[in-house]
């Protein structure tokens, strides 16, 4: 039977649609908007009988009100480490940075999930922050990277607070630091922050980059300077989450229906 | 409860409106989280009643026993010898300062990057709502920590501050400092109550205060057992009780709850089938900081104990009662209180060690160590406790929080989490 992992995060949800019996999916992805139920509904509308997974900040919200639907949750520490261990049975480690949270988490020889950090409640090292940064800077949020890229020398940002980070952005543009070096200084205090998580878990290697922010080239980079060899950004880094949620959903109906 | 106990509330000055404000939330909290948990035990009935009556029945009681002549000390910390209190015919009250309130008053005269603890007790001073301090005689402070330390400065401008030196390390040195802080303030309650303490009367606050501690102990074995019979907030609020109820009268209910705990562990029952056995660790949990403990109860684990000030630091460890004479007494005392593993301490292996033995003993999965924001004693002592229980193949998961409800989701998160891991 196939079944569905769906992630509901701060800033878009994924559907991944696991098939057992191939070993085939697909997927499926939609802003979050002001509206999740709405969006969840439309993306829940086609998967009749199927059992489904929930996971991200909206899985509670899935669980409960699809009562129709056969609806497990799970944390997206455990979706993105199950994720990341099946599309890359090697890796040690997971960097995940999502709209709302970053999380590190190291995985042992058989992928279970031995130890992980999460930031605390503050945007600081998360895509919100970027979000926020980018428009601060005018620049669109897709195109942020890019444009920090075309940095010519690195300014720091000490700030890691969003709201101070900005005023200290503003003070550097004042002071007529072209923007490109800003949004530079900007991405690497985020992969500052990240790093310091990275080594409160212990870089073990392979470390699979995924989450939203993986889109970033410019936040790729700079991680993968740092982590050195071993560094490996998530082809669709956004759907590992969605994509664990499915097979842990296959995993629990079938050890459901086991005579 | 308001009704009966207005005009003793308007007696103690007490703001009124903000005071009735607090006992509803306090009273929705405390029926979200505890009145609906299933195959609870009778015995914590008495336990509902209490705490239905935190600020009446109790306060009454103090009231009485003021009118006819008896101080009241409030205080913050296990290191204030009970017994002397008791021993000069006073009544002890742990102030609890575990609630959001009046913090807007508190951030005025104190910094914002202050920890909940201190911000709350400030906080329900200036603001008027709690009737245990307007109850109190004296308050004792101590120096566990520097944000106590200064804070208490500011506070004796409100209210009547008696402060405890504490020793930061175990030298036979500190241990003299601490004999000379514990006979000052002997003469201190001596002062207060016009009360001279005698062995005899010594050793009878001995003996009530370890009657305590022993059904406390007891409780802590029996809750243990597996199935978990109990959950792990039902014995974390007998703890946090047995600061401001009367000691007699606590031991022999809670004596009673013991019996009837026996009964169902006889019959095999739990309360929580295929939860994960999780201690806590850290900070004190005052009354009604229940935040973590219900997050982590109600994401599939269930509290099998309690490393803190609020669990075994205050029960762990009984003065010796042989001892006949005053100087005897009052070195068994030393000696007891010189034994407790607060993270004031430096260095303060004794904590890991007890941890670490803790959680064997209660056949935990994992320990979930919390700590306030801005508490440095413990956010800094959290590093070494990982490292000791990673070494015992333990896993614990670092929680830093506060009184708020803002982060409740990020929380649930990260305990599911570490549940999922542990499993």
């Amino acid at each position: 039977m196939k079944t569905v992992g769906l992630d509901v995060g701060s800033r878009s949800i994924e559907r991944v649609v696991w098939d057992p019996a191939t070993g085939s999916w697909s997927w499926a992805k939609v802003p979050t908007t002001f509206d999740p139920v709405g969006q969840c509904r439309k993306l829940l509308a086609d998967v009749d009988g199927m059992p489904v997974t929930a996971t991200g900040y909206g899985r509670k919200l899935v669980a409960g009100t699809f009562t129709h639907v056969r609806v497990e949750t799970v944390t997206e520490i455990q979706a993105y480490a199950i994720g990341a261990h099946f599309l890359y049975p090697e890796a040690r480690t997971v960097v995940d940075i999502g709209g709302q949270d970053t999380k590190v988490i190291a995985l042992n020889e058989a992928g279970k999930v031995s130890r992980f950090e999460m930031n605390d409640r503050c945007a600081a090292g998360t895509g919100k922050f970027l979000e926020f940064m980018a428009t601060a800077l005018q620049v669109p949020l897709e195109e942020f990277g890019d444009f920090a890229l075309g940095a010519d020398k690195r300014v720091q940002i000490t700030s890691m607070c969003t709201v101070f980070a900005e005023s200290e952005a503003t003070s550097l543009m004042a002071r007529g630091e072209k923007a490109q070096n800003i949004a530079m200084g900007l991405h690497t205090a985020i992969a500052q922050r990240v790093l310091a998580m990275l080594n409160r878990v212990g870089i073990e290697k392979p470390v699979v980059f995924a989450g939203g922010v993986a889109h970033n080239r410019c936040m790729c980079r700079l991680l993968a300077e740092a982590v050195g060899d071993g560094f490996v950004v998530a082809e669709n880094p956004d759907i590992l989450g969605a994509l664990g949620a499915a097979l842990l959903a296959a995993r629990t109906s079938s050890s459901l229906h086991r005579p | 409860m308001a009704g009966s106990y207005e005009a003793m509330w308007e007696k103690l000055n007490l703001d009124l409106e903000a005071h009735a404000g607090l006992l509803e939330v306090l009273g929705k909290f405390y029926g979200d989280i505890y009145l609906s948990q299933d195959k609870r035990l009778r015995g914590m009935e008495y336990l509902d009643f209490v705490l239905s009556e935190i600020h009446g029945l109790r306060i009454k009681e103090l009231q009485e026993a003021k009118a006819q002549g008896r101080k009241v000390v409030g205080t913050f910390c296990v290191f204030v010898p009970e017994e002397l209190v008791y021993a000069a015919d006073a009544i002890q009250v742990g102030l609890c300062a575990g609630a959001e309130a009046g913090f807007d008053k508190a951030e005025k005269i104190l910094p914002r990057n202050t920890c909940a603890l201190i911000k709350s007790f400030v906080g329900f001073k200036l603001s008027r709502l709690c009737p245990f301090f307007e109850s109190c005689d004296l308050i004792v402070g101590e120096t566990t920590c520097d944000g106590k330390k200064k804070a208490y400065e500011i506070f004796a401008d409100y209210a009547p501050v008696y402060v405890m030196e504490i020793p930061q390390m175990k030298h036979a040195c500190d241990r003299d400092l601490w004999k000379a802080e514990v006979l000052r303030f002997k003469e201190a309650v001596e002062k207060l109550t016009g009360r001279t303490i005698t062995a005899e009367s010594l050793k009878k606050a001995v003996r009530l205060i370890n009657d305590r501690r022993r059904v406390l102990q007891r409780l802590n074995r029996l809750r243990a057992a597996e199935p978990t019979p109990i959950s792990g907030r039902d014995v974390l609020l007998v703890n946090q009780v047995s600061f401001y109820d009367d000691p007699a009268r606590f031991t022999q209910k809670i004596s009673e709850l013991c019996d009837e705990l026996e009964q169902k562990i006889a019959r095999g029952e739990g309360v929580a089938d295929g939860a994960q056995r999780v201690m806590l660790s850290g900070c004190p949990m005052a009354i009604p900081n229940w935040k973590l403990p219900y997050i982590i109860e109600s994401s599939g684990a269930v509290v099998v104990g309690e490393e803190s000030c609020v669990g075994t630091r205050n029960t762990r460890d009984l003065v010796d009662e042989s001892p006949d004479t005053l100087d005897a007494l009052l070195d068994a005392l030393v000696d007891r209180y010189m034994r407790i593993d607060c993270a004031c301490f430096t260095p303060n292996q004794e904590r890991l060690d007890h941890i670490v033995a803790m959680a064997r003993e209660l056949k935990v999965k994992g320990v979930i160590h919390y700590g306030l924001s801005f508490c440095q004693p413990y956010g800094i002592e959290s590093f070494k406790v990982e490292k000791a229980l990673r070494q015992a193949g333990i896993p614990m998961l670092t929680i830093e929080t506060d009184y708020s409800m803002e982060d409740v989701e990020q929380l649930k998160t990260r305990v599911e989490a570490f549940v999922e891991m542990i499993r």
